[in-house]
C-alpha cells in the first residue's frame, strides 16, 4: 500500500514538474455549486468551451475547481494551486466572501488573483489582487451625470442594510457632492422585508428631485412600487444589480421610465456605435452564444472573456521577462497588468495602476431607461 | 409626523401585524400541544406564497416534488415500523395507502391542474392543500419520535429543520423572488388613508381564522382534546387522547396557517425562498410577549410587533430589525418577574 502511494505520488510529481517546464498554468477556483453556482457555471462555460488552448503561442493548461460558495474551500484550492500546481495566475472566486478569503493565500505565495467579484480589501493590502467587476463608484458616475444634466438637485436614497448597499451610499454621496447634488434623505429596508411603505411615506415627505434604489435582481421592484404606491412623481434611478429582465418581471407597467445603469457587456448590440466597449461586448456575446446558444449571455461570462483580454495582453509582455513557472514570471504578470495601460474589456475601459487594482474608468457605464417593459439606451 | 402620517403607519404596522398575528396564533398551538418551538414556521410561508406564483406561470411549483418525497419517507417509516412491531402485512400497507394517499392525489391534481390556468382562487384553494400536509409529514419525520424528549432538544431539532427547509426550499424554488398580483385591487379613501382590498382580506381573513380557532377550541371534540393534551400530556393520554394525533393536527393547522399567511403577504412583497424565516421570527417574538401560552396576548403582541416595526422603520430604518427584536427583551424581564418558576421538564 505504502509503496502504492509513494509510487502515485512520485508520478503526480513528475507530471506536475514536466507540465511547469514550458506550459503556462492557470488556477481556476469558481463556485459551481451552492447558492453561488448561477454565477460560477457560466464562466465554467466560457472557460472549457470558449478559451483558447494557447496564448502567446505557449501552451495554457487550465486548472477548473469548485469551492462550492464555500469561503473554507476557497483557501483550500488556492493553497494546491500555489503548492501543487505551481500555477502562474489565479482566477476567482465568483463570490465576494470566497475571492477575499482567497486573496491572503495568492498574496503569500505572489501569484496574481484576477477576482470575479468587486472584493473590498483595503489598498496596500491588495498587491496581487486584481478586480473583473467594476466598483460603484464607477456605476454611480452616470447616474451622477444624468442627474446633473436633467437639473436635479436633491436625491433621496433608499437601500438593502447590508454592504451593497452601504457602499452604493458612499459611492453615490461622494459622487454627487462633488457635482453639487444633495443626498436629502437615506432609508434602509431588508430583501426579504414584508413591505417598505415608511420608508416610502419618508422619502416623498423629503420630497428629492430624484431617488436612488439599491437592491438586486427580482428585490429591485419592491422598493420602487411602493415609492410610486405614495405618489412619487420624479425620477427613480436603479443600479446595475437591477439589470435585469426582473425588474420588469415584478414591476411590470409601473417601472416605465426608470433609469438603469448597466454594465456593457450583456447589452453589446444595443450600445452606442460611440461606446468603446462595443466591439468586444458584441465579439463576447457571439462567441458565447456560439457555444452556448442564443440568449446565454450574462454578466459574469463577460468577466471570463475579459479575463482572456487582459491575459493575452500581459502574458506576452511577462514572457519577455522570464519563463512561466518561476516566481519572476509571476512578478513580471503582476508588473505587466498593472503597466499595460488602458485596455478595452466587453465589460467597459479597465486602466489598473499600481495603486489602483479596480481599474475602470468613467467611460465603462452605461445609463438605460425602461420603455414599455424593455431596456434601452438613455443617451 | 403628522396625524395623516401617523395613520398611515398604523395602518401598514396592523395589516403587517394581522400576518404576524397569524402566526403567532400557529406557534403557540404548536408549543402548548407539543412543547416544540416550532421556529420553521415562516417557511411554510414562504412555500405558500411560491407555490402560488409557480401555479401562476403555468408550471408545475417544487412544492409537489418536495410533497412526493415526504410523503413517501413517511411511507417508508411506517412499513419498517409495521414490520419492527410484527403486524400483519395488510394493516401496514393500510396504514402506508393512508399516510399517502392525500399527498399523492393532491400532487396528481396539482399536475393536472398547473398547465390550465384555473382561476386565482382554484389556484389559491390547490396551494393550500399543497402546503397544509407538510405539517404532518415534517411532524412525523423530525419530532415524533421525539416526542418526549425535552424543550431544548426539540429546539435543536427546530433549528435543523428550519435549515433544511430553507436549503430545500432553494432546491425547489430556485434563488429568484416572486410577487404575486393582488386577490382584490379596489382602494378605498378614509381622509388621509389609501386601504388598498388586499389589506382588506388580510384583516377579514385573520379575523375569520382567529374565530374559526377559538370556536374549534371551545366546541368541537378534537379541539378540546388538543387543549387537554395541551394543559396535560399524561392525563390527556390517560383519557384516551393519543398525543401522536394531537401533535400531527396541531402541526397540520400550523402548516395550514403558514400557507394562508404566505398567500395573504405574497402580492404585497417579493417573497424569496428565504423569506420566511424573519417573517416567522417576528411571529415568535409576539408569540413571547404571550409566554407561549395565551392566544390573545398574541394578537396583541403580534399587532403591537407590526407597529414597533412600522414606526421604526419611518423613523430609523437602518435600525428596525434591531428596535423590534431588543423589544423582546423587556417583555422577558417583565414576564420573569410577574411569574416567577423554574423549569418544568
Amino acid at each position: 500500500m505504502k509503496l502504492i502511494k509513494t509510487l502515485l505520488a512520485g508520478a503526480a510529481a513528475l507530471l506536475v514538474s514536466a507540465q511547469a517546464l514550458a506550459d503556462i498554468n492557470v488556477g481556476i477556483s469558481l463556485s459551481l455549486t451552492g447558492p453561488g453556482s448561477g454565477l460560477g457555471i457560466p464562466m465554467q462555460n466560457y472557460y472549457t468551451k470558449v478559451f483558447p488552448q494557447t496564448i502567446a503561442g505557449e501552451k495554457v493548461n487550465l486548472i477548473i475547481l469548485d469551492d462550492a460558495t464555500d469561503p473554507g474551500k476557497g483557501v483550500a484550492n488556492t493553497r494546491r494551486f500555489v503548492t501543487e500546481d505551481k500555477v502562474d495566475v489565479i482566477i476567482g472566486s465568483t463570490i465576494t466572501p470566497v475571492a477575499a478569503a482567497m486573496a491572503p493565500v495568492a498574496a503569500e505565495a505572489k501569484t496574481v488573483q484576477l477576482a470575479a467579484s468587486p472584493v473590498g480589501v483595503p489598498p496596500g493590502q491588495d498587491g496581487w489582487l486584481f478586480r473583473l467587476p467594476q466598483g460603484n463608484d464607477v456605476m454611480a458616475h452616470p447616474i451622477v451625470q444624468h442627474m446633473k444634466k436633467n437639473g436635479v438637485k436633491t436625491v433621496g436614497f433608499i437601500g438593502y442594510t447590508d454592504a451593497y448597499g452601504e457602499l452604493w451610499l458612499k459611492a453615490i454621496t461622494a459622487e454627487a457632492e462633488k457635482n453639487g447634488i444633495k443626498v436629502v434623505a437615506a432609508e434602509r429596508f431588508a430583501r426579504t422585508d414584508t413591505g417598505v411603505t415608511p420608508q416610502a411615506l419618508k422619502l416623498t415627505s423629503a420630497n428629492p428631485d430624484a431617488i436612488l434604489v439599491v437592491a438586486t435582481g427580482s428585490g429591485a421592484a419592491m422598493p420602487e412600487l411602493a415609492l410610486l404606491e405614495r405618489g412619487y412623481k420624479g425620477k427613480i434611478y436603479q443600479t446595475h444589480a437591477a439589470a435585469t429582465p426582473d425588474l420588469m418581471r415584478i414591476g411590470g407597467k409601473a417601472v416605465d421610465g426608470t433609469f438603469v445603469v448597466s454594465g456593457p457587456a450583456v447589452i453589446a448590440e444595443q450600445l452606442p456605435d460611440s461606446h468603446p466597449s462595443k466591439k468586444l461586448a458584441i465579439d463576447f456575446v457571439t462567441k458565447y452564444e456560439k457555444a452556448m446558444g442564443p440568449n446565454t449571455r450574462n454578466q459574469f461570462a463577460g468577466h471570463a472573456y475579459d479575463s482572456q483580454v487582459a491575459l493575452e495582453k500581459a502574458i506576452p509582455m511577462a514572457l519577455k521577462k522570464a519563463k512561466p513557472g518561476t516566481p519572476e514570471f509571476r512578478a513580471a504578470l503582476k508588473d505587466s497588468l498593472e503597466s499595460m495601460g488602458r485596455t478595452i474589456f466587453s465589460h467597459g475601459v479597465m486602466n489598473w495602476t499600481k495603486d489602483d487594482h479596480w481599474g475602470y474608468t468613467n467611460e465603462t457605464g452605461v445609463l438605460l431607461k425602461v420603455v414599455n417593459g424593455k431596456f434601452a439606451v438613455e443617451q | 409626523m403628522d396625524f395623516s402620517i401617523a395613520s398611515i403607519l398604523a395602518l401598514d404596522g396592523i395589516t403587517n401585524g394581522a400576518v404576524y398575528a397569524l402566526l403567532a396564533l400557529a406557534t403557540v398551538l404548536v408549543f402548548a400541544v407539543t412543547r416544540v418551538i416550532f421556529i420553521p414556521q415562516g417557511e411554510f410561508v414562504a412555500f405558500g406564497a411560491l407555490t402560488l406564483a409557480i401555479l401562476q406561470t403555468g408550471k408545475v411549483p417544487g412544492t409537489v416534488w418536495f410533497l412526493l418525497i415526504l410523503a413517501t419517507l413517511a411511507a417508508l417509516s411506517d412499513l419498517v415500523q409495521g414490520l419492527r412491531q410484527h403486524q400483519p402485512a395488510a394493516r401496514i400497507a393500510v396504514v402506508m395507502l393512508r399516510t399517502l394517499a392525500f399527498p399523492v392525489l393532491v400532487s396528481l391534481l396539482a399536475l393536472w391542474a398547473a398547465p390550465r390556468n384555473l382561476p386565482m382562487l382554484a389556484q389559491a384553494a390547490l396551494t393550500l392543500a399543497l402546503v397544509t400536509p407538510f405539517g404532518s409529514l415534517i411532524y412525523r419525520l423530525a419530532y415524533e419520535s421525539l416526542a418526549d424528549a425535552s424543550v431544548l432538544v426539540l429546539l435543536i431539532v427546530s433549528v435543523g429543520v428550519h435549515f433544511a427547509l430553507v436549503g430545500l426550499g432553494l432546491f425547489f424554488f430556485g434563488a429568484e423572488g416572486f410577487r404575486n398580483p393582488s386577490f382584490w385591487d379596489q382602494r378605498f379613501s378614509l381622509g388621509p388613508v389609501v386601504v388598498s382590498g388586499q389589506a382588506l382580506i388580510i384583516f377579514v381573513a385573520s379575523l375569520a381564522l382567529i374565530v374559526a380557532l377559538y370556536l374549534f377550541f371551545e366546541r368541537t371534540l378534537r379541539g378540546k382534546a388538543l387543549r387537554a393534551t395541551a394543559v396535560n400530556r399524561l392525563g390527556a393520554r390517560l383519557m384516551g387522547i393519543s398525543s401522536a394525533g394531537a401533535g400531527r393536527l396541531s402541526f397540520t393547522m400550523a402548516a395550514f396557517i403558514g400557507a394562508l399567511s404566505g398567500l395573504l403577504i405574497g402580492p404585497t412583497t417579493t417573497v424569496f425562498y428565504d423569506s420566511g424565516f424573519l417573517i416567522g421570527l417576528k411571529g415568535f417574538v409576539a408569540a413571547v410577549f404571550a409566554g407561549l401560552s395565551s392566544y390573545p396576548l398574541a394578537l396583541v403582541g403580534a399587532l403591537g410587533v407590526g407597529l414597533l416595526e412600522s414606526f421604526s422603520s419611518f423613523w430609523a430604518s437602518a435600525f428596525k430589525e434591531v428596535i423590534v427584536f431588543a423589544s423582546i427583551l423587556p417583555v422577558l424581564l417583565w414576564r420573569s418577574l410577574r411569574d416567577p418558576h423554574g423549569e418544568e421538564h
